[in-house]
C-alpha cells in the first residue's frame, strides 16, 4: 500500500445497501479515476453507523468530514469538490448530530491527528508530570474529592459500572463488576493493585501514562480504594521502567503532603496508602496472581484459581487488581459522568484505547482512539501510510499474547466485541505492522522464543508444549519440516488451551492458530518447496542454530 | 503545604496553580518544555536539557522557565522541544540534540525567530 493522502468511508449496512451503497463504491472509483487520484486515495467502507436517516453515509478523512445521504450520482461532484479541489461540498454535508454507532468520536478534530481523542492521556506531554500544581490546574484530583465528600463508595463503583469501562489489561473484564465484587467480598481489610508489569514485546502504553500523568494514576487508585474499601494500595511496576518509577514516587510524597494519599482524606475518615513496588522482570508477574505472590515476597508464580483475588488476593485478603489504563479512565468518568464516556466508541466498547503502533509504517508512535476504530483507519490515517514499497501483510496485536490479524480483517472494528467475534483478540495494545517482506514462520518462531523462555514452568502443558512448539516452528525456518507436525501444533495448541494453569499457556499456542487458519499455503511452502518466499528464513540448519 | 480539606479549598488552589500559569505567559516571558519520557531520554532529551541549562547560564538569559513534560505520543521525532513565547502559538521542535537547542535557544527564544529546519507541524 502507497501512502495515501486521504480515505472515503462508505456505510455498507444492510439499509445503506439497499439505498445504493454498492453503486456508490464503484461510482467513487470512477470519479477517482477519471480525475487521476485512484493512487492518492483509497475507498473503504464501514458498518453500522448508528443514524439511519443519512445513509448511504461517506465520511471523508483526514478531515472527518460526514457526507449523508449520497447517492451514486453525487459520486464525481463530491470527489471533485473535496478531493480535487480540495473544498467541503456543502451541500452534501450530514446534518449535524453525533454518530452513536463505530466511531462516533471520530468527527470531532482534535489534537494532534486527525481524530484523536485522548481521555487517559489527556494530559500526557502537555504537564509537568513532576509537578502536582500543574495536575491540579487541569482538574486534578477534583475526581477523588467529588467521590470521598458527595459520593458513597456504592455510587462510584455503580458510575464506574454505567460507564461501561473494562479492563485495558488484556482481558476486558468489565471494571464495574470486578470493583463491585471486592466490595462484597467479605474481609475488613482489603487491597488495590495497579498493574503496571506492561511486559508484552512492543507495548509501552502504560509508561507513556505513568511518565506523563502519573497523579492521574494516583487518584484513580485513590478513587477505586475508597469504592471497594481499601486502606492500602501497591502499585506493581516493571523493574525497567526507572524514569516512571522515580515519577511515581515523588508524585506519591507530593500527594502525600497536599492530603490527597495518607488519613483523613479531604477531611474525611478515608485512609489510603500507596506503596510502589519494582518486579523483577519476568513476564508472567503481569498475570494477576503471580504478581500477587511476587509482592508477597514468594518466588513468581500463578495460582490456581478459584478462589480469584477479589476474595483471596494480597495475603489472602480481597484485592482488586486493575491495569494502569483502565484506572487511568476513572477520574475522567467521575468528573464528566458515565453518559459522556459511553458517548466514545462503541456500544459495546465505550471509551479510547491507546495503542502502540510500529513496523513498516511511516510514523510509529503512541495513539489513543475511540474503540471500535478498523486497522486500516489506524495505518492510512495514524500510522501515516505503509512504508514506501510496503504492502500490507498482517498486523499483531499486543504483543505475545495478541493475535495476528490478517489483511482480511483490516476492516474489523477495533472493540472487544467485533475482534471477539472475529476470532482475535485485541492484546495489550500494541500493533505491529508487518510488509510482504515479513515471513509468518519467522514472527511465529519468535513469539514461541518469547513463549517458551517466559513460562514459569509450573504446569506440564505450557513448560513443555511452548518448547516443543517452538521446535517445530524452528525446523520449518531450517527447511526440516514435516507436514504431519503441523497437526501436531493443533493438538498441541488445543491441550494447552484447556490444561495450563495460567493465560500464558492458555494463549501462547494463539500465533500457531493464526499462522496455520490465514497463512497456511505460506507454512507449507516451506515444507513443500523447501523455500521461504519472502526469503527470511535460512531453510538450512545453520551452525549456531543447532541444539548445542 | 497543609493537606487540603475539602473541593473548596482544591478548587482555589486550582485557580492558584491557574494563575501562576498564565502569569508565566502574559508576562511575555518564555517556556523551553523538553519532553523527558524514556523515549525522549533514550533519543538524548538529556543532553537536550543540559545544552538549553548551559546556554542560559553562560549567556544569562533571564526571563526563561525551563520544565519537562512527557511523551505526547511522537516518539519518533524525539527529542521534543516545545517554545512557548508570551501568547504566541506554540512552537513544536523534533530532533533536537544539543547543537539544535542552542540554536533554538539563540535564534528563536533569544532572537525571536523560530529555527525552521525543526520545526514539528502540529496543530494543538
Ligand atoms: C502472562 C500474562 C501476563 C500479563 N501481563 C499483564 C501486564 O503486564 N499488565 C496488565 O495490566 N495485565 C497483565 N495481564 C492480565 C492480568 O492478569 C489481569 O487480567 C489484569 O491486570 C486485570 O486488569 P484489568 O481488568 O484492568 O485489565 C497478564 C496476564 C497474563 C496471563
Ligand atoms: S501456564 Fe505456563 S506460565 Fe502459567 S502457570 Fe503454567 S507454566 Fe506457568
Amino acid at each position: 500500500m502507497q501512502t495515501k493522502r486521504a480515505m472515503i468511508l462508505v456505510s455498507n449496512d444492510p439499509e445503506s445497501i439497499r439505498l445504493g451503497a454498492d453503486d456508490l463504491v464503484k461510482s467513487l472509483n470512477d470519479a477517482l479515476a477519471a480525475y487521476e487520484l485512484q493512487d492518492e486515495v483509497d475507498v473503504s467502507t464501514i458498518g453500522d453507523v448508528g443514524r439511519a436517516d443519512i445513509l448511504p453515509l461517506v465520511i471523508v478523512y483526514p478531515e472527518a468530514t460526514v457526507y449523508g445521504p449520497v447517492k451514486a450520482g453525487d459520486a464525481r461532484y463530491l470527489v471533485e469538490e473535496h478531493l480535487y479541489k480540495g473544498r467541503v461540498a456543502t451541500d452534501l454535508l450530514a446534518p449535524p448530530k453525533q454518530l452513536s454507532g463505530h466511531i462516533g468520536w471520530l468527527r470531532t478534530r482534535k489534537g494532534y491527528n486527525p481524530a484523536e481523542q485522548r481521555v487517559v492521556l489527556e494530559r500526557a506531554g502537555r504537564i509537568d508530570p513532576d509537578d502536582i500544581e500543574d495536575y491540579i490546574a487541569h482538574s486534578g484530583y477534583e475526581a477523588l474529592g467529588k467521590a470521598v465528600t458527595e459520593m458513597t463508595p456504592m455510587q462510584v463503583i455503580e458510575t464506574v459500572e454505567k460507564s461501561g469501562l473494562q479492563g485495558r489489561g488484556g482481558a476486558g473484564f468489565p471494571a464495574g463488576r470486578k470493583w463491585r465484587f471486592v466490595r462484597g467480598a467479605e474481609g475488613d481489610k482489603k487491597y488495590v493493585i495497579c498493574n503496571a508489569d506492561e511486559s508484552e514485546p512492543g507495548t509501552f502504553k502504560d509508561r507513556v501514562v505513568m511518565e506523563g500523568d502519573p497523579h492521574q494514576v494516583l487518584e484513580a487508585l485513590a478513587i477505586a480504594a475508597y469504592a471497594i474499601g481499601a486502606d492500602e494500595g501497591f502499585i506493581y511496576i516493571r523493574g525497567e521502567y526507572g524514569v516512571a518509577y522515580q515519577r511515581l514516587e515523588k508524585a506519591i510524597r507530593q500527594a502525600e503532603e497536599f492530603g490527597f494519599l495518607g488519613n483523613n482524606i479531604f477531611g474525611t475518615d478515608f485512609n489510603f496508602h500507596l506503596h510502589i513496588h519494582a518486579g523483577a522482570g519476568a513476564y508472567v508477574c503481569g498475570e494477576e496472581t503471580a504478581l500477587i505472590e511476587s509482592l508477597e515476597g514468594k518466588r513468581g508464580e500463578p495460582r490456581t484459581r478459584p478462589p480469584y483475588p477479589t476474595t483471596n488476593g494480597l495475603w489472602n485478603k480481597p484485592t482488586l487488581v486493575n491495569n494502569v489504563e483502565t484506572l487511568s479512565n476513572v477520574p475522567a468518568i467521575l468528573r464528566n459522568g458515565p453518559e459522556w464516556y459511553k458517548a466514545i466508541g462503541t456500544p459495546s466498547s465505550p471509551g479510547t484505547k491507546v495503542y502502540t503502533i510500529m513496523g513498516n509504517i511511516n510514523f510509529s508512535g503512541v495513539i489513543e482512539v475511540p474503540m471500535g476504530i478498523t486497522l486500516r483507519e489506524v495505518i492510512n490515517i495514524y500510522a501515516k501510510g505503509m512504508k514506501p514499497g510496503s504492502t500490507f501483510k498482517m498486523a499483531q496485536t499486543g504483543g505475545a499474547s495478541g493475535s495476528i490479524i490478517p489483511a482480511a480483517l483490516q476492516d474489523t472494528p477495533m472493540d472487544f466485541e467485533s475482534f471477539r467475534k472475529a476470532g482475535v483478540s485485541l492484546g495489550s495494545g500494541a500493533l505491529l505492522i508487518c510488509d510482504q517482506n515479513v515471513c509468518i514462520v519467522d514472527l511465529v518462531k519468535v513469539l514461541l522464543q518469547f513463549f517458551r523462555f517466559e513460562s514459569c514452568g509450573k504446569c506440564t502443558p505450557c513448560r513443555i508444549g511452548t518448547q516443543r512448539s517452538y521446535e517445530i516452528v524452528e525446523r520449518i525456518t531450517q527447511g526440516q519440516g514435516q507436514l504431519e507436525e503441523l497437526d501436531k501444533l493443533l493438538e498441541m495448541a488445543a491441550e494447552m488451551e484447556r490444561a495450563s494453569n495460567c493465560g500464558l499457556g492458555q494463549t501462547a499456542s494463539a500465533p500457531v492458530r493464526d499462522m496455520l487458519k490465514h497463512f497456511r499455503t505460506e507454512v507449507e511452502a516451506h515444507i513443500r518447496l523447501g523455500i521461504c518466499p519472502t526469503g527470511v528464513c535460512p531453510m538450512v540448519v545453520e551452525e549456531e542454530a543447532a541444539p548445542a | 503545604m497543609p493537606a487540603i480539606k475539602s473541593l473548596d479549598e482544591l478548587k482555589r488552589i486550582r485557580e492558584e496553580a491557574l494563575k501562576k500559569k498564565e502569569m508565566k505567559t502574559a508576562s511575555g516571558s518564555i517556556q523551553v518544555i523538553v519532553a523527558m519520557g524514556t523515549c525522549g531520554i533514550a533519543a538524548g532529551a538529556r543532553d537536550t536539557m543540559k545544552s538549553v541549562l548551559n546556554y542560559i547560564e553562560e549567556n544569562k538569559v533571564s526571563g526563561v522557565s525551563v520544565t519537562q513534560t512527557g511523551c505526547i505520543g511522537m516518539c519518533e521525532h524525539e527529542p521534543i522541544v516545545e517554545v512557548v513565547v508570551g501568547e504566541q502559538p506554540k512552537v513544536y521542535y523534533r530532533k533536537v540534540n544539543a547543537e539544535v537547542a542552542e540554536k533554538i535557544m539563540k535564534e528563536h527564544v533569544q532572537g525571536g525567530k523560530p529555527v525552521e529546519s525543526n520545526i514539528l507541524p502540529l496543530q494543538v
